[in-house]
């Protein structure tokens, strides 16, 4: 199996994120950037199936320099190599020019399973499996709680999350795997594991070397725009209430003063 | 006047509040169209609710085609009205299947996307809260026809009743949508709770309750209020509560008229998906917990003592 993960840092989760005043993108910079943690599902997941099945995982990002660390995370994890598209026309993508781009590296890997995650914690689109779906013009299984492949047969199966329950969806391969949170309980990097990362192949592409125009990504090239970006106005808090035993009561009362029962 | 175009929300026919919601929005935009991707048989159901929310059109496609593969038989459909119409915009609701087909259309027309949007006005200038609501964005589509991925209770839905034009869609899906085909579907807990993202009042419960069974607690007070039932992370990564559940920065984004946290600290995580929410009421017994400095109303106290009473005085309340 030649399995492709595709891996996106971002800033910390626990971080308060902002945007850049200059630009209104994302502020990388003055925040720690780590691997979005969905995607470490996404990279188990891939691992998983190399152990059940024999193959490659091969590790996929686009993003700035940096973003090598979030790589080196997937590597030491466990993949197999990586491909970094990393070029200064590259910043301020929105999610459709980025995912023309990943799909154009992608499709150079000839792939039998690409794996996303069901979102980043910094843009939260949840959209990337369906458009790499799109523009791979490949079967698209997002929202998987459960994935099952067989090779042998050219199948993947997934459980897709809904709301009371599940679909069951099939298709053959290749096919893009969308992961969800809790599919699985992905692993720590290993001592081994990180002393290994050091040494496995990471092929850095320009935009150029992709084979991406120009005019096609970054900024400039977005189908949207920021017009403006303010904080939120703070919530202020309210009345708080040590409970005196009769706490059950007094939010009933405030909830009816509120008109909310 | 121009062509709204609102990608129907349903189950089956049966139509979510949200796309009165998206119906009344497209109103002050243009005039709506609504589009109905379903199986056979299934618009019978949403027919008259699709009246009474001010559809001037309904684009129809009934088909096995649709009902059983995932997204790309709908961004067809969805893509060839834009190319036909030439609409002014797409709307669709932020839901985990309409977004997809949302992004797909947009790849498709090569068109600009918008998620997550709380308001649009009429020159389609988008309002959004990003990272988890702590940023206050406008932004605009600049290419193609603007496809705008819309929250759930961000407008007040408003009836209108109209005659709609039905007009059945001519389309033959592709063999390359129908890659991913639904075989089964498996309904594992039917509670009987509104949506989460979709009700007026959610209640959550988190590692304060400190056992599965506990969350019976939350389920009692949701039921009485008719709520839609929540859980904080640590509820989740403990396994007491389904990840569907899950509200937060990792789960779902919820915005109703009242939310009660129970026994949830309100840690950025949690924050990130809820702080939208009009009303905040929460019950902790830690008085330092970081919900108590965005909670509208704190009760600093026992949950298993507050929350029962509070569940018994909403029905004293109600019979009263």
């Amino acid at each position: 199996m030649n399995i492709v993960v595709t891996v996106k840092q971002v800033p910390d989760t626990w971080a308060e994120k902002k945007l850049d005043a200059s630009d209104k993108t994302v502020d990388r910079k003055s925040v720690d950037n780590v691997m979005n943690e969905m995607d470490e599902y996404g990279v188990e997941e891939a691992l998983k199936i190399k152990e059940a099945h024999g193959g490659e995982v091969t590790v996929v990002t686009m993003g700035p320099d940096k973003a090598v660390e979030t790589i080196r995370k997937a590597l030491s994890m466990g993949a197999d190599k990586a491909v970094h598209l990393s070029d200064e026309s590259l910043h301020g993508s929105d999610a459709l020019s980025t995912s023309a781009a990943l799909a154009k590296v992608i499709s150079t890997l000839s792939p039998d399973i690409v794996i996303t995650s069901s979102e980043a914690s910094d843009a939260r689109g949840g959209v990337m499996g369906a458009l790499l779906a799109e523009r791979l013009g490949l079967p698209q299984l997002t929202q998987a709680r459960k994935v099952t492949v067989d090779p042998g047969a050219g199948k993947v199966s997934v459980e897709r999350l809904a709301d009371n329950g599940y679909a069951l969806v099939e298709a053959s391969l290749p096919a893009v795997v969308g992961v969800v949170e809790k599919i699985n309980q992905p692993r720590y990097p290993s001592f081994k594991g990180i002393m290994a990362a050091k040494k496995k192949p990471l092929t850095k592409l320009s935009a150029a070397d992709a084979g991406l125009d120009a005019g096609s990504v970054g900024l400039p090239a977005a189908a949207s725009t920021v017009l403006e970006a303010q904080p939120a106005p703070p919530r202020q808090s309210g009345t708080i209430v040590k409970d005196e035993g009769d706490g059950g009561a007094k939010v009933a009362s405030y909830l009816a003063a509120q008109k909310l029962i | 006047m121009a062509e709204v175009l609102v990608l129907v929300e349903h189950t089956d026919g049966e139509p979510k509040k949200v796309t009165a919601e998206l119906l009344t929005l497209a109103r002050t935009l243009g005039e709506p169209s609504a589009v109905f991707l379903g199986g056979p048989g299934t618009y019978a159901k949403a027919k008259d609710y699709l009246a009474q929310y001010g559809a001037a059109k309904v684009y129809l496609v009934e088909s096995e085609d649709i009902a059983d593969h995932v997204a790309a038989p709908a961004a067809e459909v969805l893509s060839k009205l834009v190319a036909d119409t030439s609409p002014v915009a797409v709307l669709a609701a932020a839901t985990p299947d309409s977004r997809e087909i949302a992004a797909r259309t947009a790849a498709r027309t090569d068109s600009g996307l918008i998620w997550d949007a709380t308001a649009l006005t009429a020159d389609l200038t988008a309002t959004q809260g990003i990272f988890g609501g702590s940023t206050i964005v406008s932004s605009k589509v600049t290419k193609g026809t603007p496809v705008v991925v819309v929250r759930p209770n961000s407008t007040a839905p408003e009836a209108a009743p109209s005659t709609p034009a039905e007009t059945p869609v001519d389309i033959t899906i592709s063999d390359a949508a129908k890659g991913a085909k639904i075989v089964d579907r498996v309904v594992e807990a039917k509670s009987g709770r509104p949506d989460l993202t979709e009700a007026q009042v959610v209640v959550s419960g988190g590692r304060g309750l400190g056992a599965a069974e506990h969350f019976a607690l939350v389920e009692k007070l949701a039921d009485t209020l008719g709520a839609a039932v929540g859980a904080s992370r640590a509820a989740t990564d403990a396994g007491w509560y389904p990840h569907q559940n899950q509200v937060g920065q990792t789960g779902k984004t919820v915005s109703p008229q009242l939310y009660i946290a129970v026994g949830i600290s309100g840690a950025i995580q949690h924050r990130a998906g809820m702080q939208t929410s009009k009303n905040i009421v929460a019950v902790n017994k830690d008085p330092e917990a970081p919900i108590f400095e965005f909670a509208d109303y704190g009760i600093v106290g026992d949950l298993f003592n507050v929350v029962p009473q509070l569940t018994d005085e909403i029905q004293k309340h109600k019979a009263g």
